[in-house]
């Protein structure tokens, strides 16, 4: 579904963010991306959007990533922001979940349609008309969500989801994460969110991979998270 | 606003494109009155008055909501009486209805338009997509960073104790943060659009066709500020009763 081939990044010259990064995601698979600040998380979430230039083999499904395939790239690919304040730009929810599936052309009656199932999906449609501004952090995560869904992504990719959530909400954020049959790839220093979310990640520092394995394998793994910068998930804290 | 706009009555149902073109044709109607014409300017306070009771909205939310912008209007002419005399008084009086006339027509068009139904009209009156997608974001956007002023302020105020709000020699950080800070977000939400296949254009689902109810509102609003134009209702009706 999503494959890196040696690709690097860098903002300057002499200066790499992403250095040789290779790995394969396949259909369905629920993944992880974890990492401490500055390891480069975000950074291969957008180099894969095509937000930032790069070098070497990005593959989304059967296309290659280039920059005139990059309306069938992101249109395959739904990208969460941690800032639904930057996602939700259009004054209601409604206006917002329209928004993608009218710009990739579907006629309004299409888009209403895929408007009101989503809503219906994610139990949220009490939002539907609300003004984005006025509706709370957790709400306005789950419309983030929405509005992706309306495109009906293959794949999401999702920058620390849970982040700024109460308990509450951090859970039902987890819970629809659960709950979507897509490809997933989950970028964030919530560890046990991760642990509950996927089954496989990544672990980076300083723009490679460390790490690539099964959640239990690495999320158990003290000595390697610590010597990243990280600690074990609390509920393995025993 | 918003929830002002949330109404339903019969000025909340119409057109946002028809609303639009009454208003600028009733500024432009009220504009167009002579300075000493107070009496035939007088007639012209009915549109706003019919207007704000139709919509259940209370003049008084107007006077509150444009407190801030009213002396400022109040302030047009203040000098006539000096420099005109007698003259003077009235066309002060005229300038000051006029320009409280026009604020109550516009206010009473915001408050009772959703700002996509606004944005989508004047996107049909071929204003510029850049501008229409700007007042549309800075709508969406004003809470947001008023949000991020208040925080940055908090911020401030915690580590400088005894001051009363931000010192002048701080001010240019202040902004120049703000600014960044702005900067950032307008990146990530222009992402955020590219993501979604912004071309340039939005598209306003909430909007609907006109309908007969919308033309016969416009035409006889267009009617009767022409009406009230061109003839002196005020001193008609005051003829009558003299």
């Amino acid at each position: 579904m999503i494959e890196f081939k040696n690709v690097n990044f860098e903002y300057e010259k002499g200066t790499p963010v992403l250095t040789d990064i290779s790995f394969k995601i396949e259909d369905g698979e629920s993944v992880g991306l974890i990492g401490c600040n500055g390891a480069g998380k975000s950074t291969l979430m957008k180099v894969l959007l095509g937000l930032l230039p790069h070098e070497g083999e990005i593959t989304v499904g059967d296309v290659k990533l280039a920059k005139d395939t990059l309306d069938e790239v992101r249109k395959t690919i739904g990208f969460i922001l941690q800032d639904s304040d930057n996602q939700m730009f259009m004054p209601t929810v409604f206006e917002d979940m329209m928004f993608g599936p009218l710009n990739y052309g579907h006629t309004k009656e299409e888009a209403e349609a895929r408007v009101d199932k989503v809503l219906e999906e994610l139990g949220i449609g009490y939002l539907k008309n609300k003004y984005n501004h006025k509706i709370s952090g957790g709400e306005k995560k789950m419309a983030a969500i929405a509005t992706i869904l309306t495109m009906h992504p293959r794949a999401i990719l999702m920058d620390e989801p849970t982040s700024a959530l109460d308990p509450e909400n951090r859970r039902k954020i987890i819970n629809t994460i659960n709950g979507l049959k897509t490809t997933k790839l989950i970028a964030s220093h919530d560890l046990d969110m991760i642990l509950d979310t996927c089954e496989r990640v990544i672990l980076m520092h300083d723009g490679k991979i460390i790490k690539d394995g099964t959640a239990d394998e690495i999320l158990k793994d003290k000595a390697l998270l610590e010597a990243n910068h990280m600690e074990l998930p609390l509920k393995l804290q025993g | 606003m918003d929830e002002l706009a949330a109404g339903t009555s019969p000025v909340h149902k119409l057109h946002p494109l028809v609303k639009f073109l009454v208003t600028i044709a009733y500024i432009y109607c009220v504009v167009s009155f002579s300075k000493y014409d107070l009496t035939g300017l007088f007639i012209m306070l009915l549109f706003p008055v019919i207007m704000f009771s139709t919509a259940g909205i209370p003049i008084s939310t107007c006077f509150w909501k444009l407190r801030l912008v009213l002396p400022l209007v109040l302030m047009v002419g203040i000098f006539n009486p000096i420099f005109e005399g007698k003259a003077g008084l009235i066309s002060m009086v005229t300038l000051m209805m006029k320009g409280v006339f026009a604020l109550m027509a516009s206010f009473i068009m915001v408050a009772t338009t959703p700002i996509d139904g606004l944005c989508a009209a004047l996107r049909k009156m071929h204003i510029p997509s850049v501008l229409v997608t700007l007042l549309l974001l800075t709508y969406r956007y004003i809470s947001v960073l008023v949000k991020e002023v208040a925080i940055m302020t908090d911020a401030y105020k915690l580590r400088a104790p005894g001051q009363n709000g931000i010192a002048p020699k701080a001010w240019g950080s202040f902004l120049g943060q703000l600014l960044l800070r702005s900067m950032d977000r307008a990146n990530e939400l222009y992402s955020s659009m590219q993501l979604r296949a912004f071309k340039g254009e939005f598209f306003y689902a909430a909007q609907r066709k006109l309908n007969v109810r919308d033309a016969l509102f416009f035409f006889v609003c267009i009617a009767a500020f022409v009406l009230a134009r061109l003839i002196n209702i005020t001193e008609l009706i005051g003829g009558v009763f003299a």
